[in-house]
C-alpha cells in the first residue's frame, strides 16, 4: 500500500522550495556555481563574435597580421571557457552532495523520531525510496537543472539583445518564432509532474515488495512460494515499466517539438536575412555573425527539455520528501518537559484507554493499575485481550488515547522522552539485535556500563553462550553477523534491558523461545532483580507468574481482576488462562 | 557455505572490494560486459530501427548549417539579381530538414526510452529470480538491505543512463563521424586540423575511463551501506526507541552517508577534469581554425561561407563530445551497477532444484523420511551434524528435544531442504530432497519456523500462502483448526482484514497462530514445527494441540518445542545433544524409564507449571 500522493502541483514546487533551508548555507558556492556557468557560457557566446570580427576585419581588410590577436583573443576566451567548468565541478562536488548528505541525514534523523504507529503504517520500501532515489533526483536539480534553467535563462536573454542589436526585424523573427516553447513547457509540465509522482511511488512499491521477499524468504522457501513472490514482484516491475513509459513518451513528444523552433527559427532567419542583405539593408558579416548567434540559442532551447523534465521530478521528489518531514511527531517532549533524574518506580494506570490509530476498536479500555517500588504485577490473558498493547504504553511507543500513565505521580507524557525510556526498560516478544558486537547490542541503552556489569547482566539472563561465539563479545551479531537462534537473542535482549538498571522493567513474554532449564535459571535470576525493580510482565506460563507479587486478569482490553496467583486461582477465567492440564479434554473451538 | 573462498572473485566476491587487483578487473569487465550484452540482445531489431532514426534525424540536422551557407553564399547571390527562387528553395529545405529531424528524433527518444525500461524490466525480473533461487546460506551472510540495494539503488544507476544518456551518445557518435567527414570534404588540411584534436582526448578518455570505474565501484558499495544501516533501523524501530538508539544511529549513519558524499564527490571531480578537458581542447582547435582558415580565405584558397559553415560545424563537433563525456560518467555509473548484479548473477544456487524433478509416486508421497550418514557444518570444521542416521516411518510424530545448540532446528532445516548436507544423503520416500523440483518439494515438505513472518495482505491472503489454489472455506476452516477465529473478528474486516506491514498489529502469538494455519493448509506429507507455538497461551496451546492430533494423525511430522505439551503428542521423542541422538523411544516409555534426560527434562517442565 503505497501513501497516496494526494498533494497539488503547486505544493509540489512550494516542497522543492521549503528545501532551501539545506542549500542556505552553500549559497555562496550556488553563487559561485551560477557566476562560473554564466561567464563561461559568455565566454563560449563570444566566440561566434570573434568569427565577426575575423571576417569583417582581417578578411575584408586582406590583413594576415590582424589574424593573430584575434586568434589569440579566442584561444583565452576557450580556456577561461574551460577553466570555469572544471572550477563550477570541483565546487558543486562539494556544496550539492553536501546539501544531499544533509537531507538525508536529517531524513533518517527524523525518520528514527518518528513513533511507532507511524512505522506501523509506513512500508519501509516507500520510506527508503525517499532516502535515496528521490534525493538523488533532487541533487540532481540543485547541481545542474537550477543553474542551467538560470544560465539558460540568461544565454536566452542575452543571445535575443545581440540579435536585435544585429538586426531589429530579424531578432523580431528569433523572438516570435521560440515564444510557443513557453506555451509547450506549459502543457508539458502539468502533465510531467503528475505521472512522474505516480514513477516514484511505484518506485517505492517496488522497494516494499523486494525487502518483504527478503525478509520472509525463510517462509517463502518453506512453502515453496517463490513463484508467487516473483509474480507480485513482476506486477509491481511492470506497473512501475508502463508509468515509466508514459513519462517516456510525453517526454520525447515535447523534446521533439523543441528541437524544432531553433531549425524553424533558423529558416526564417535564412529567408529574411538573405532577402535584407540582397537589398543591402544588412551586412554578410552580420548574417553570418547571426547564423551563428542563433546556433547559440539553439541549446537554452532544447535544454529546456530536459531541465523542466529534472525539475518536475525534484519538485514531486522533494514533496514526498516533505511528507515525511510534515509527519506529526504524535510523540514527542512537550514543552517544559521535565527531566526524571532518579525514579522510585511508581507506576500507575489511570483510567487508561488505547486505540490504535486509524481504527475503531479500543484495544484497552480504562485501565487502572498501580505498581508500587519494587513491586512486580503480572498480565495474563488470552492472545489478543491487549497484553502487548498495555506493555508498550509506559515506555510511550504508543501515547494512550484516555486517561493517563504515571511514574513517580508524574504523567509520563510531562517528561522527556529521554529520561522516561532510561528509567522504563522493554524487552519484547521478538527480540531484535543490531548488526554490531554483542557487547554493543547488551549496552545500547548504556553505553557507559562497565565490563563486571556486562558479565552481571549475561549471567541474569543466562547468555554465557556469548562468550563461546567465535569473537567472543565481540561477535557481530543481528542481520549482517552471526546468525543466533530465537532463544539466544531473547537472551541477549533481557541482558540490554537488565544492564540498563531501569527502575521499571517491562518483560513482554521475555522467555517465549527457552527451555524449561534455562528459563528456570534466568527466573530465579531475574527474581532478584525484580526485588530492587519495579516489574510488568506479560506472561503465558504459571512459571513466570511466581515471578510476580500481584497479578492481573485481562479480558477483552479490560482489567477484570487483580490479586494475588492464588486468589485469582479462585477465577475459572483465570485458571483456565494458564491452565495446563492436558488430560482433560481441550476446549472445543470457541466462536467470538 | 558459498564457493568464494575457493573460485576468488567468482559471484559477489568482489563486491566489497574498492581495489580490485589488475588482473581480475578484466574477469569483472568482461563479465559485465557479458551481461550488457545478453540484455541487449532481445532488442536488437529495435536498436537498429532507433539507431537508424537517430541517424537519419541527424543527418537532417547537419545538413542544416551546410544550407545556411550555401544560403549566404547561392541565395543571396540570386537575391541580389531578384531570383528569389534559390533563397525560397533554400528556407524550404531547411525547414523539411528541421521537420524531419524532430519527428525522427521523438521516434529516438521514445523508442530508446522503451528499449531501456524493457531492459530494466527483464533485469529485473531475473536478479530477483535468482536472488529467490539463491540458498538461504547465501541471503544470510547478504543480508536484507543489499538484496534491496542491489533491486533498487542499482537499477536506479542503469535507469538514469537510459534516461539521460542513450541519445546523447548516438547523437554525440554520429555528429562527430558525420561531421568529421563533411569537415574534411569540405575542406582538407582545415579538416585534418580539426581532427588532429582527437590525440589528447584519447589518452584523457583512457584515463577517465580507469578512474571512474573504481570510483563508481565505491559508489555502489557505499549506497548498498547507506541502504543496510537506513532498513535494519526502521525494521528495529521499537528497540531504536526503547533504548534510545538514535543518537547513536545518527552518528552511524551519518558516516555511512558522508563515505558515500565522498565517493560521489571522487566521481563528480572527475568528471570536473574530464569534460573541461575535452572542451579545452575543442577550443582550442576552433581557435586555431580561424587563424588558418582566416589565412586561407585572406589568401584566396576559401570562400568565407566555408569557413563560417566551419565554425558553425566546429560546435557540433566539440559540442557533442562534451556531451559524450556526461554520457560516459552516466555509464561509467551504470556499469558499476551492471557489474553488481553481474556478480549476484554469477553466484551459483547454493541449493539447486532440478527444471524437471524426479515424478512423484502415483498415490503421493508417504512420508517416510530418512536421514542417512549425514554431516552438516554452517562454517567449515564446525559440524553441527556428523554420521547422523535417522529412519522416520510415513505417518509418525517425531519431536526433537535437547538444549540449544544440539542441533534439532539444524535437522529440521535439512529436512526442508533449506540447506544441503555436506555429506550424506536425505529422503523422502526413498526419493533424494535433491531430485525433487520446487513443487514436489513443497508438496513434500512444509515448515513452520519461530518467525511467524506476516506478508502484506489479508488475514486470509497469509493463510493461503502456501496453498494459493486454497477455497474460503477451506482456509476458514484451517483458521478455525487453530482458533484464528479468536481474534479475527477483533480486525475489522476479519479475514479480509489488512494486517498491515509485516503484520505489526497483530501480538508474536496472533502471528505464530497464522503461520500455523498457513502450514495445516498447505496440507504437506512432511510438516516441521520449529518453536511454532512458543507465543501462545496455554488455552490457545490446547487448541493448537487438538488441532494438531487430527493434521499429524496421519502424517509425518517433525516438532521441536521446549514446551514438552507439544512432545506429548508425538509418537516418538528423539534426545539430541551435541548432534548425537542420546534418547529414542516413545515418551511414554521414556518417562516410564524415568532417569534418561528426557525424563528429567519432563520432570522439570512439570515443575514450572505449578
Amino acid at each position: 500500500m503505497s501513501k497516496p500522493g494526494g498533494r497539488s502541483f503547486a505544493s509540489a514546487y512550494r516542497s522543492l522550495w521549503r528545501l532551501r533551508s539545506f542549500v542556505r548555507p552553500y549559497n555562496r558556492q550556488m553563487l559561485v556555481m551560477l557566476a562560473c556557468a554564466v561567464i563561461a557560457v559568455a565566454a563560449s557566446t563570444l566566440i561566434p563574435l570573434v568569427l565577426e570580427a575575423v571576417v569583417n576585419g582581417p578578411i575584408h581588410h586582406h590583413n594576415r597580421g590582424a589574424l593573430v590577436p584575434m586568434f589569440l583573443l579566442a584561444l583565452a576566451l576557450g580556456m577561461v571557457e574551460a577553466g570555469l567548468i572544471a572550477a563550477r565541478r570541483r565546487v558543486q562536488s562539494v556544496a550539492i552532495q553536501m546539501v544531499e548528505r544533509e537531507i538525508r541525514n536529517d531524513l533518517y534523523a527524523r525518520l528514527q523520531r518518528l513513533p511507532v504507529a507511524f512505522h506501523d503504517e509506513w512500508q519501509t520500501g516507500q520510506l527508503l525510496s525517499r532516502a535515496t532515489t528521490d534525493l538523488g533526483t533532487i541533487r540532481r536539480f540543485l547541481g545542474f537543472g537550477a543553474i542551467y534553467f538560470v544560465v539558460d535563462g540568461m544565454q536566452y536573454a542575452v543571445v535575443m539583445a545581440l540579435l536585435f542589436a544585429t538586426y531589429v526585424p530579424l531578432g523580431a523573427v528569433a523572438l516570435v518564432t521560440t515564444l510557443p516553447v513557453i506555451w509547450m513547457a506549459k502543457r508539458f509540465g502539468a502533465g510531467y509532474s503528475h505521472i512522474s509522482r505516480r514513477v516514484q511511488d511505484q518506485q517505492g512499491d517496488l522497494a516494499t515488495i523486494t525487502e518483504e521477499a527478503a525478509t520472509g524468504m525463510r517462509v517463502v522457501k518453506a512453502f515453496g512460494r517463490g513463484p508467487l513472490m516473483q509474480d507480485r514482484f513482476g506486477v509491481s516491475a511492470r506497473t512501475l515499466r508502463s508509468s515509466s513509459l508514459e513519462l517516456v513518451r510525453l517526454r520525447a513528444r515535447f523534446w521533439g517539438w523543441l528541437t524544432l523552433v531553433p531549425n524553424i527559427t533558423m529558416a526564417a532567419a535564412v529567408l529574411v536575412g538573405g532577402i535584407a542583405v540582397a537589398q543591402g539593408s544588412l551586412s554578410v558579416g552580420a548574417l553570418v555573425a547571426f547564423t551563428t548567434l542563433l546556433v547559440l540559442l539553439q541549446f537554452p532551447i532544447i535544454d529546456l527539455g530536459w531541465i523542466l523534465s529534472m525539475a518536475q521530478q525534484a519538485a514531486t521528489a522533494a514533496d514526498r520528501v516533505c511528507e515525511i518531514f510534515d509527519a506529526t511527531m504524535s510523540i514527542d517532549d512537550r514543552p517544559g518537559a521535565l527531566t526524571l533524574g532518579q525514579s522510585t518506580g511508581r507506576l500507575a494506570f489511570e483510567h487508561v484507554g488505547f486505540t490504535f490509530p486509524g481504527s475503531d476498536r479500543a484495544v484497552l479500555r480504562d485501565v487502572n493499575l498501580t505498581i508500587e517500588p519494587g513491586e512486580t504485577v503480572a498480565i495474563v490473558g488470552l492472545t489478543g485481550s491487549g497484553k502487548s498493547s498495555l506493555a508498550a504504553l509506559p515506555a510511550r511507543l504508543y501515547d494512550v488515547t484516555s486517561g493517563r500513565i504515571t511514574l513517580d505521580d508524574i504523567d509520563i507524557r510531562d517528561l522527556t522522552i529521554e529520561s522516561l525510556r532510561r528509567h522504563v526498560a522493554v524487552v519484547f516478544e521478538d527480540p531484535t539485535l543490531f548488526s554490531m558486537s554483542v557487547r554493543e547490542n547488551i549496552v545500547l541503552g548504556r553505553p557507559d556500563a562497565t565490563g563486571d556489569e556486562i558479565a552481571e547482566a549475561l549471567d541474569i539472563a543466562q547468555a554465557g553462550f556469548a562468550y563461546d561465539l567465535p569473537w567472543g563479545l565481540d561477535t557481530r551479531v543481528g542481520e549482517q553477523g552471526l546468525a543466533l537462534s530465537g532463544g539466544q537473542r531473547q537472551r541477549l535482549a533481557l541482558a540490554r534491558a537488565v544492564i540498563s538498571r531501569p527502575s521499571v522493567l517491562v518483560l513482554d513474554d521475555p522467555l517465549s523461545a527457552l527451555d524449561v532449564n534455562t528459563e528456570a535459571l534466568i527466573e530465579e535470576a531475574l527474581g532478584r532483580v525484580l526485588q530492587k525493580t519495579t516489574g510488568l510482565i506479560v506472561v503465558h506460563r504459571p512459571s513466570t507468574v511466581a515471578l510476580a507479587d500481584r497479578v492481573a486478569l485481562l479480558q477483552d482490553g479490560v482489567l477484570v481482576a487483580v490479586g494475588t496467583h492464588h486468589e485469582l486461582m479462585e477465577l475459572p477465567a483465570y485458571a483456565s488462562v494458564l491452565s495446563v492440564d492436558f488430560t482433560s479434554p481441550p476446549e472445543p473451538s470457541r466462536t467470538p | 557455505m558459498s564457493s568464494t573462498s575457493t573460485q576468488a572473485w567468482r559471484g559477489i566476491a568482489a563486491e566489497e572490494v574498492e581495489e580490485v587487483p589488475s588482473d581480475w578487473t578484466g574477469l569483472l569487465r568482461r563479465r559485465t560486459r557479458r551481461l550488457i550484452g545478453s540484455v541487449a540482445r532481445p532488442h536488437k531489431r529495435a536498436i537498429v530501427l532507433i539507431t537508424i532514426a537517430i541517424v537519419v534525424s541527424n543527418l537532417a540536422a547537419t545538413a542544416i548549417p551546410y544550407l545556411v551557407g550555401l544560403g549566404i553564399d547561392r541565395g543571396i547571390a540570386g537575391a541580389r539579381h531578384h531570383d528569389y527562387v534559390p533563397i525560397a528553395v533554400i528556407t524550404g529545405l531547411i525547414a523539411i530538414c528541421a521537420l524531419l529531424q524532430a519527428l525522427l528524433y521523438r521516434v529516438f527518444v521514445s523508442g530508446s526510452g522503451r528499449v531501456g525500461q524493457e531492459i530494466i524490466l527483464q533485469l529485473r525480473e531475473r536478479v530477483f529470480a535468482h536472488f529467490q533461487r539463491l540458498s538461504l546460506a547465501f541471503h544470510e551472510h547478504y543480508t536484507t538491505g543489499r538484496m534491496i540495494a542491489r533491486l533498487t539503488s542499482d537499477f536506479e544507476s542503469i535507469n538514469d543512463m537510459f534516461n539521460l544518456g542513450l541519445d546523447t551518445l548516438v547523437n554525440s557518435v554520429l555528429s562527430v563521424v558525420g561531421v568529421g567527414t563533411i569537415l574534411l570534404v569540405l575542406d582538407l588540411p582545415l579538416g585534418l586540423v580539426c581532427l588532429s584534436g582527437f590525440v589528447p582526448l584519447y589518452f584523457l578518455s583512457r584515463w577517465y575511463q580507469r578512474e571512474s570505474t573504481k570510483a563508481y565501484r565505491v559508489t555502489r558499495n557505499a549506497m548498498a551501506q547507506v541502504i543496510v544501516q537506513f532498513t535494519e533501523s526502521l525494521r528495529g524501530i521499537r528497540a531504536v526507541h526503547a533504548f534510545r538508539r538514535a543518537p547513536r544511529n545518527d552518528e552511524i549513519f551519518g558516516e555511512l552517508s558522508e563515505g558515500y558524499r565522498a565517493a560521489m564527490s571522487r566521481s563528480f571531480q572527475l568528471l570536473g577534469i574530464y569534460w573541461p578537458g575535452i572542451v579545452l581542447v575543442g577550443n582550442i582547435t576552433t581557435a586555431a581554425v580561424l587563424l588558418y582558415g582566416g589565412w586561407r580565405v585572406i589568401g584566396g584558397e576559401m570562400e568565407v561561407g566555408v569557413l563560417t559553415s566551419f565554425v558553425l560545424y566546429l560546435r557540433r563537433f566539440f559540442e557533442p563530445l562534451a556531451e559524450v563525456s556526461q554520457f560516459y560518467d552516466s555509464f561509467q555509473a551504470a556499469a558499476a551497477g551492471f557489474e553488481k548484479l553481474a556478480g549476484v548473477l554469477d553466484e551459483d544456487p547454493g541449493v539447486p532444484m532440478p527444471a524437471h524433478g524426479a515424478p512423484l509416486p502415483a498415490g503421493g508421497l508417504k512420508g517416510a523420511v530418512t536421514f542417512s550418514n549425514v554431516r552438516f557444518a554452517y562454517r567449515e570444521g564446525a559440524n553441527v551434524l556428523a554420521g547422523f542416521d535417522l529412519d522416520i516411518p510415513a505417518g509418525q510424530t517425531v519431536a526433537l528435544v535437547g538444549e540449544t545448540g544440539a542441533g534439532k532446528s539444524t535437522v529440521a532445516r535439512l529436512l526442508a531442504r533449506f540447506y544441503d548436507p555436506t555429506e550424506g544423503k536425505v529422503t523422502i520416500d526413498g526419493i533424494p530432497l535433491e531430485a525433487l523440483d520446487q513443487h514436489s518439494l513443497r508438496r513434500a515438505v512444509a515448515m513452520v519456523t519461530q518467525e511467524s513472518f506476516i506478508f502484506s495482505g489479508t488475514i486470509a491472503d497469509n493463510i493461503a500462502f502456501g496453498s494459493p489454489d486454497a477455497s474460503e472455506e477451506q482456509i476458514i476452516s484451517a483458521a478455525r483448526a487453530v482458533g484464528v477465529d479468536s481474534f479475527v473478528h477483533t480486525l475489522g474486516d476479519g479475514y479480509e482484514s489488512d494486517v498491515g506491514k509485516s503484520g505489526s498489529r497483530l501480538s508474536a502469538g496472533q502471528r505464530q497462530l497464522v503461520a500455523l494455519a498457513r502450514a495445516f493448509l498447505a496440507d504437506p506429507a512432511v510438516l516441521i514445527l520449529d518453536e511454532a507455538s512458543s507465543s501462545l497461551d496455554a488455552p490457545m496451546e490446547r487448541l493448537v494441540q487438538s488441532a494438531l492430533r487430527t493434521v499429524l494423525a496421519d502424517r509425518t511430522a517433525v516438532i521441536i518445542a521446549h514446551r514438552l505439551s507439544t512432545v506429548e503428542i508425538a509418537d516418538r521423542v528423539l534426545v539430541l545433544d551435541s548432534g548425537h541422538i542420546v534418547e529414542d523411544g516413545p515418551p511414554g516409555r521414556l518417562l516410564a524409564e524415568g532417569r534418561g534426560h528426557y525424563a528429567s527434562l519432563h520432570a522439570a517442565w512439570r515443575d514450572s507449571l505449578v
